[in-house]
């Protein structure tokens, strides 16, 4: 191993050792930010968990094509196939007005009702399912297509309100990207003034390890190691707050999954975003304490 | 070695602390700067030191003009110079060993490479069993060997001491001159301020005395004429005597 790599890792095993001998005051700063960091860890989480949940439901993008009630049974099935040779449909079926009226029926409960009706109100109606190499720009022509059509009598997204939820969350996902911005610059500040606070404590220190010949850059690295151990720290235990957030909702997640039936199960933060994270905390804390050192370690010479 | 070449330092506020100051010491010379509190001996060093820098004329040291000595390269010119001053300066969060390292570290040493000339410097103070030691725990003669320890660490050619002395009982000042005694004749070229006068004579070194800020009078070591000096001084006290 070279001098120098020697030469840093002993410095920097020198700051650990000296924020551990005032465990309770460094363990505060710790907490600071790494609940600070943990707060858009989190909520990049819950938005995430609602983009894989409302990405299932992408599929489920339906038109229904209520066709006039004069359309024969024979014109809609014709119908069917002219629309589903389109390329930018998957597939389209067709509920007949009787199926239609047998399933009402069967799920309403007004079975003896609809018996006293001489004909049956209820519409030929195509489902029609787009592609998946759709835009949401082609989902808005093929749906004013699909109502241009003569026999069409009008056409309802039953998932218009899927498209509002990820504007919602796209939003949301802006939010938290300008909130993450503004809790960094907070963490800069938070380890910025910590270090000043431990410049100003070790000034004599610095004195005199500048008055026998120390450079700038040799009394800055304990300063910037122990913004990189602060940084380090509040980063692993942001990861632990939001490991442990999720543990304790993973039971009522599991329950509420249960009633709908679905196989949904919370994701937790990858490796790549863990390492984010800790990184982040990293950069952070040697950016602070850059500042601090590069702002108050130059006023400070021997006397 | 040092050459001091008609300095003046005036500080903010118009107080002049040198005065058209030259003096020179030559290489392997062993030489004391006295003089009352006042009369620039603090100044002197603390321009040859770099802490300071004169308002006109030149110090050179070992051939490089401080003037020529940019803020970047202060660093590097320190680490020729071992500095030795009245109030240690040590660092009391760590061992005597740490303390007398530092100057190898900051030049880049690692611990284990600095052990050997640590150790060394130790002996020569005779301070070898304590390295492990807080520098609170050893006596006032003590720190100030430690102080001298970290300052010759690293070899420098020139090593200035700021009253070296100034607050240890005499026996222990003698032992400390000794020990200077012996880099110098090693040929480390020492100019050590002080005004104990008494223990500058026992060691029979060059006296420079300041006075307001220059030069009173420089004399060679002469205990002869020191002698007739002192009895003239005598018999002039008689004669007054009613």
């Amino acid at each position: 191993m070279s001098a120098w790599a020697i030469r840093h890792i002993s410095t920097a095993v020198a700051a650990l050792g000296r924020l551990s001998r005032q465990p309770f005051a460094s363990l505060m700063t710790v907490l600071v930010i790494g609940v600070t960091l943990a707060l858009p860890a989190a909520m990049h989480l819950v938005v995430k968990n609602a983009q894989i949940i409302s990405a299932s439901w992408d599929n489920a993008l339906d038109f229904s094509v209520y066709l006039r009630t004069d359309v024969t049974l024979e014109d809609a099935q014709r119908l069917v196939d002219i629309v589903g040779q389109r390329a930018d449909i998957e597939s389209v079926t067709l509920i007949s007005a009787a199926d239609a009226l047998e399933e009402f029926r069967e799920q309403s409960g007004f079975g003896e009702a609809l018996d006293h009706l001489s004909v049956n109100p209820l519409p030929h109606t195509l489902v029609v399912r787009p592609g998946a190499a759709n835009t949401e720009i082609s989902i808005g022509l093929l749906n004013e297509e699909l109502g241009n059509l003569p026999e069409a009598d009008f056409v309802q997204v039953d998932t218009e309100w899927v498209r509002r939820f990820h504007a919602i969350l796209n939003i949301l996902e802006r939010a938290i990207a300008i909130g993450t911005t503004l809790l960094a610059a907070a963490i800069i500040v938070i380890i910025g003034n910590t270090i000043r606070l431990d410049i100003q404590n070790r000034r004599e220190e610095i004195e005199v390890t500048k008055l026998i010949g120390a450079s700038n850059a040799f009394v800055r690295r304990p300063f910037l190691y122990i913004g990189v151990w602060y940084g380090l720290g509040g980063g692993l235990l942001a990861l632990a707050l939001v490991g442990y957030g999720l543990y304790a909702l993973e039971e009522p997640v599991l329950r509420l999954s249960g009633l709908y039936s679905s196989p949904f199960v919370a994701v937790t933060l990858d490796l790549k975003e863990s390492l984010i994270i800790a990184g982040s905390g990293v950069t952070l804390g040697l950016v602070g304490s850059w500042l601090a050192a590069a702002r108050h370690m130059r006023r400070i010479e021997p006397r | 070695m040092i050459r001091i070449e008609n300095v003046c330092k005036r500080y903010p506020g118009g107080h002049d602390a040198l005065n058209g100051l030259s003096l020179h010491v030559e290489k392997g010379e062993m030489v004391f700067v006295t003089g009352h509190s006042g009369a620039g001996k603090s100044t002197l060093l603390r321009l040859i030191a770099l802490i300071d820098r004169p308002t006109s004329g030149h110090v050179i040291v070992d051939g490089q003009d401080t003037r020529r000595v940019t803020r970047r390269k202060i660093p590097a010119y320190r680490r020729q110079i071992g500095m030795v001053f009245q109030d240690h300066k040590l660092l009391y969060d760590r061992p005597v060993f740490d303390n007398v390292a530092l100057p190898l570290v900051i030049a880049g040493l690692t611990h284990r490479e600095a052990g050997r000339k640590v150790r060394a410097a130790l002996d020569q103070v005779s301070l070898l069993s304590k390295e492990k030691q807080s520098p609170e725990t050893l006596s006032s003669g003590e720190q100030q060997r430690v102080g001298i320890a970290r300052a010759i660490v690293s070899r420098p050619k020139v090593l200035i001491a700021d009253e070296p002395t100034g607050n240890l009982d005499p026996d222990l000042s003698l032992e400390v001159m000794r020990i200077f005694r012996r880099f110098n004749e090693v040929g480390v070229t020492l100019l050590i301020a002080s005004h104990d006068i008494a223990l500058i004579d026992q060691l029979g070194c060059r006296r420079i005395a300041l006075a307001d800020g220059s030069l009173a009078v420089e004399k060679e070591e002469d205990p002869v004429a020191e002698y007739v000096e002192r009895l003239e001084a005598e018999n002039m006290r008689d004669t007054w005597q009613p």
